[in-house]
C-alpha cells in the first residue's frame, strides 16, 4: 500500500510565553491509500493538534510531514490553502456549514477558491451531493435539514474537490447514536467504493470500530496504533444512499 | 478576473442577508454624500451669480480717475483736477499691450424731453468702444460711429430706464430728443443691464459722443475718466503698471513725484464678494464631509461586528483553500458595496436636495461633474480606508481558533 500520509519526528511547541507546551513530542506515522483510521486520545493528549497538522491549518515546530510525497511541512501560507483546497476535504463537528446559504452553495464552496467556472462548480457540486444522497435536497438551507443531513451536506463539501484524504474531527460529536451510525456508514461506503482515505479523530470506542485502525494518543506521544478487530459496519440500507456499495460512480 | 467577480457575489450576498443591517449603514454614506454634493452646489451656485455679476460689470475693465488737487493747502478728493486728455486714450490704446480697449468718458446731469415728457439723467459722452468694454448689447439700432465723434454729431444711445420714462412701450430708435434744448436722434436702445453692485440703476442714462458732450453740452477741453480693459483678468496688474508708468511720462511726473491719476479695477468689490463665497463653499463643503467621515465610521463598526459575526465562516473558506488575500478582498469589497452604494444614492439625493433648497429658498444652486465625482470617489475611497482595518482582522484569523469560535 502507497503511504499518502509520512510523519517523522514530527513536534509541536506552543511557547505560551512562561510555560511551554510540548503538544506533540515525536510522533512517526505512515497512513497508507485508502486507509480508515481513527485517532482517539483524552484532551490534551495532541489528537488535535496532530489533527491540525495533517490538515495544514498549523505547522509542525520540527519535523516532516509528507503528503502525497510533497513535503508541506514548510510551505507557505499562500501554497498551504492550495494543498488545503485540493488535497484535504474536512468533515467539522459542527458542520461548519454557512447559514442563509443553500446545500448546493454550501458544497460549491471550496470551488470558488480554485477558479472553476460557475457551470462547472453546479454540476460537481451536484454530483458530490447524490454521492451522500441529498440531491433532492441542493436548494435547502441548513436550516431547513436535520443535524444527520447537515453533516452530509458538509461531507459532500469535503468530497467536491477529490482530496487526498478527508479529516473527520468528532464528525458524529453534535449527532443522536442513530444519525451516528448513519454518517458512519457513509464514510466507511465512501472509503470502500472510492479507496477514500480517511482519518477521523474521535473520543468515543465504538465509533472508532468503524475505521480499520485505530491510533491512540497520550501526552503528544502514539502509545498505541492497532488494527480493529470485529469491525462495526452500517447497513446499505442505514446509510441512506440509493446506489448500492461499489457501484458509486466517480465525481 | 472571474475571482473579483466571485468576491463582488460574495460581498452581495453577505451584505444581503443582513438587509436592514446594510442599510442602516449605507444610509450614514447617503446623508454624508447628499450633504456634501448639496453645500457645494449651493455655495458653487453663489459664486456663479457673483461672477455673472462681475462680468456684467467687465471682468478685465479698469478706471483711470485725475489725481487730487491742492489749493492753499485744501486737499480736493480724487477726480478733482483735469488731468485727463484725450490724447492721453488714444496713447493708451496705441503703447500698452496689456490694454485691449480704451475710452474716455465725460459726464454730467440733464434734463431730456421728448414730446411732452421730461426726465433727469446722466448723459454720458463716451467713445465706440464702451460697449465692448462694458460688454453691453443693443436691443435695437446700433451704436454712434467714429464719424458721429468726430463731427461732434447729435446722436444718442439710449438706457431701457430713460427709454421707458420718455416712449413707453414705443420704441425710440429714429426719433428725436432734446438735451439742453438741442435736438439729438436716437441711434439705439441697450439691452438691460439691471442694478449695479452698489445699487444703482446702470439702465438710467443717456449715451452721446464724448466730442459732442465736451464741445456742447458741458463745454470742456479735458475728460473725467478712462474707462480700459485690460487683455485678460491676469494680465489687469500688468495693465496697471504699463498704464501708470505711460501717464507719468505723459505727465511729465519727476520721480518721486505724486501721480496726479489714480487707477482702479471696476469688479474690485465683487471680486471680494466672489472670494468670500468661495470660502463659504469651503466651509460649508467642509462641515458636511465630516458627515461622510461619521458615515464611514459606521462602515468600519459594521464591519468589525461582521468580522466578528462570521468568525467561524471566515474559519471555514481558509480551511477549504481561501488565500488570506481572498478574505482580506471579500471584507474589503463589502465595504467598497456599502460605501459606493451609499455614494450613488447619496449623489441622487445631493442633488434632487440642492434643487429642491434653491427653488424654496430661490437660492442658487450650481451642479458640476467635478463635485459629483469627486463625491463618488471620496465615497469609494472612504469605503477603502474605514473598510480595510476589519478585512485586515479578518484576514489575520487563524483558522484553527476561528472554527472554534463560539
Amino acid at each position: 500500500m502507497d503511504a499518502i500520509i509520512v510523519v517523522e519526528r514530527l513536534t509541536k511547541v506552543y511557547d505560551l510565553g512562561e510555560v511551554r507546551v510540548d503538544a506533540l513530542r515525536g510522533i512517526d506515522l505512515a497512513i497508507g491509500a485508502g486507509e480508515f483510521v481513527a485517532i482517539m486520545g483524552a484532551s490534551g493528549s495532541g489528537k488535535s493538534t496532530f489533527m491540525n497538522i495533517l490538515g495544514c491549518l498549523d505547522r509542525p515546530t520540527n519535523g516532516r510531514y509528507l503528503l502525497e510525497g510533497q513535503d508541506v511541512s514548510q510551505m507557505s501560507s499562500d501554497r498551504l490553502a492550495d494543498v488545503r483546497n485540493k488535497k484535504i476535504g474536512f468533515v467539522f463537528q459542527s458542520f461548519n456549514l454557512l447559514a442563509r446559504t443553500t446545500a448546493l452553495e454550501n458544497v460549491e464552496l471550496p470551488l470558488l477558491y480554485d477558479g472553476s467556472k460557475y457551470r462547472e462548480r453546479r454540476i460537481r457540486a451536484l454530483e458530490a451531493l447524490k454521492a451522500v444522497g441529498l440531491e433532492e435536497r441542493g436548494s435547502h438551507y441548513p436550516s431547513q435539514l436535520s443535524g444527520g443531513q447537515q453533516q452530509r451536506v458538509a461531507i459532500a463539501r469535503a468530497l467536491i474537490n477529490q482530496p487526498a484524504i478527508i479529516l473527520a474531527d468528532e464528525p458524529t460529536g453534535n449527532l443522536d447514536s442513530q444519525t451516528s451510525v448513519e454518517i458512519m456508514g457513509l464514510l466507511q461506503m465512501l472509503n470502500a467504493a472510492r479507496s477514500l482515505t480517511i482519518v477521523l479523530v474521535t473520543h468515543e470506542a465504538d465509533i472508532a470500530q468503524y475505521a480499520r485502525r485505530v491510533i491512540v494518543f497520550k501526552d503528544g506521544l502514539v502509545v498505541e496504533d492497532r488494527a480493529v478487530e470485529r469491525r462495526k459496519a452500517a447497513s446499505a440500507a442505514s446509510v441512506g444512499v440509493g446506489t448500492p456499495l461499489g457501484q458509486e460512480t466517480q465525481v | 478576473m472571474i475571482r473579483f467577480f466571485m468576491t463582488v457575489r460574495i460581498a452581495h450576498r453577505a451584505l444581503g442577508r443582513n438587509k436592514l443591517r446594510s442599510a442602516l449603514t449605507v444610509l450614514g454614506v447617503i446623508i454624508g454624500v447628499g450633504a456634501v454634493i448639496a453645500m457645494v452646489a449651493i455655495g458653487q451656485g453663489a459664486q456663479a451669480s457673483i461672477r455673472s455679476k462681475i462680468a456684467s460689470l467687465g471682468a478685465t475693465s479698469l478706471i483711470v480717475l485725475p489725481g487730487s488737487t491742492t489749493q492753499g493747502g485744501v486737499r480736493y478728493g480724487s477726480g478733482g483736477r483735469a488731468t485727463l486728455r484725450v490724447g492721453d486714450v488714444k496713447a493708451i490704446e496705441k503703447e500698452c499691450p496689456a490694454i485691449a480697449l480704451a475710452t474716455p468718458i465725460v459726464r454730467t446731469v440733464s434734463q431730456v424731453v421728448y414730446s411732452n415728457q421730461n426726465w433727469a439723467t446722466t448723459v454720458q459722452g463716451t467713445g465706440t468702444e464702451f460697449p465692448l468694454i462694458r460688454e453691453w448689447p443693443l436691443l435695437s439700432g446700433g451704436w454712434f460711429t467714429q464719424q458721429d465723434i468726430d463731427a461732434a454729431g447729435k446722436v444718442a444711445v439710449l438706457g431701457t430706464t430713460v427709454a421707458d420714462m420718455l416712449f413707453g412701450s414705443m420704441d425710440p430708435v429714429g426719433q428725436v430728443i432734446q438735451i439742453k434744448n438741442m435736438p439729438f436722434k436716437v441711434a439705439g436702445l441697450l439691452a438691460p443691464k439691471g442694478q449695479s453692485t452698489q445699487g444703482q440703476d446702470q439702465d438710467d442714462i443717456i449715451f452721446i459722443p464724448y466730442s459732442t458732450a465736451q464741445k456742447k453740452i458741458i463745454g470742456i477741453s479735458h475728460i473725467y475718466t478712462i474707462l480700459l480693459s485690460a487683455t485678460s483678468r491676469e494680465a489687469l496688474g500688468e495693465a496697471i503698471d504699463q498704464v501708470t508708468a505711460l501717464l507719468r511720462q505723459r505727465h511729465r511726473l519727476q520721480p518721486g513725484q505724486e501721480n496726479d491719476f489714480s487707477i482702479r479695477p471696476l469688479a474690485d468689490l465683487a471680486a471680494a464678494e466672489e472670494e468670500s463665497s468661495r470660502i463659504m463653499t469651503v466651509l460649508l463643503g467642509s462641515i458636511a464631509s465630516i458627515s461622510l467621515l461619521v458615515g464611514g465610521i459606521g462602515i468600519m463598526n459594521i464591519m468589525l461586528v461582521s468580522v466578528t459575526e462570521r468568525t467561524r465562516e471566515i474559519g471555514l473558506r481558509i480551511a477549504v483553500g481561501a488565500k488570506r488575500r481572498d478574505i482580506l478582498w471579500q471584507f474589503l469589497i463589502e465595504a467598497m458595496v456599502l460605501s459606493l452604494v451609499g455614494g450613488v444614492v447619496g449623489i441622487a439625493l445631493g442633488v434632487t436636495g440642492s434643487r429642491v433648497i434653491s427653488a424654496v429658498a430661490e437660492w442658487p444652486s450650481l451642479i458640476s461633474w467635478n463635485v459629483i465625482a469627486l463625491a463618488f470617489l471620496f465615497s469609494g475611497a472612504v469605503g477603502i480606508f474605514f473598510g480595510f482595518y476589519p478585512a485586515r482582522k479578518a484576514a489575520q484569523l487563524e483558522p484553527i481558533q476561528a472554527l472554534r469560535y463560539e
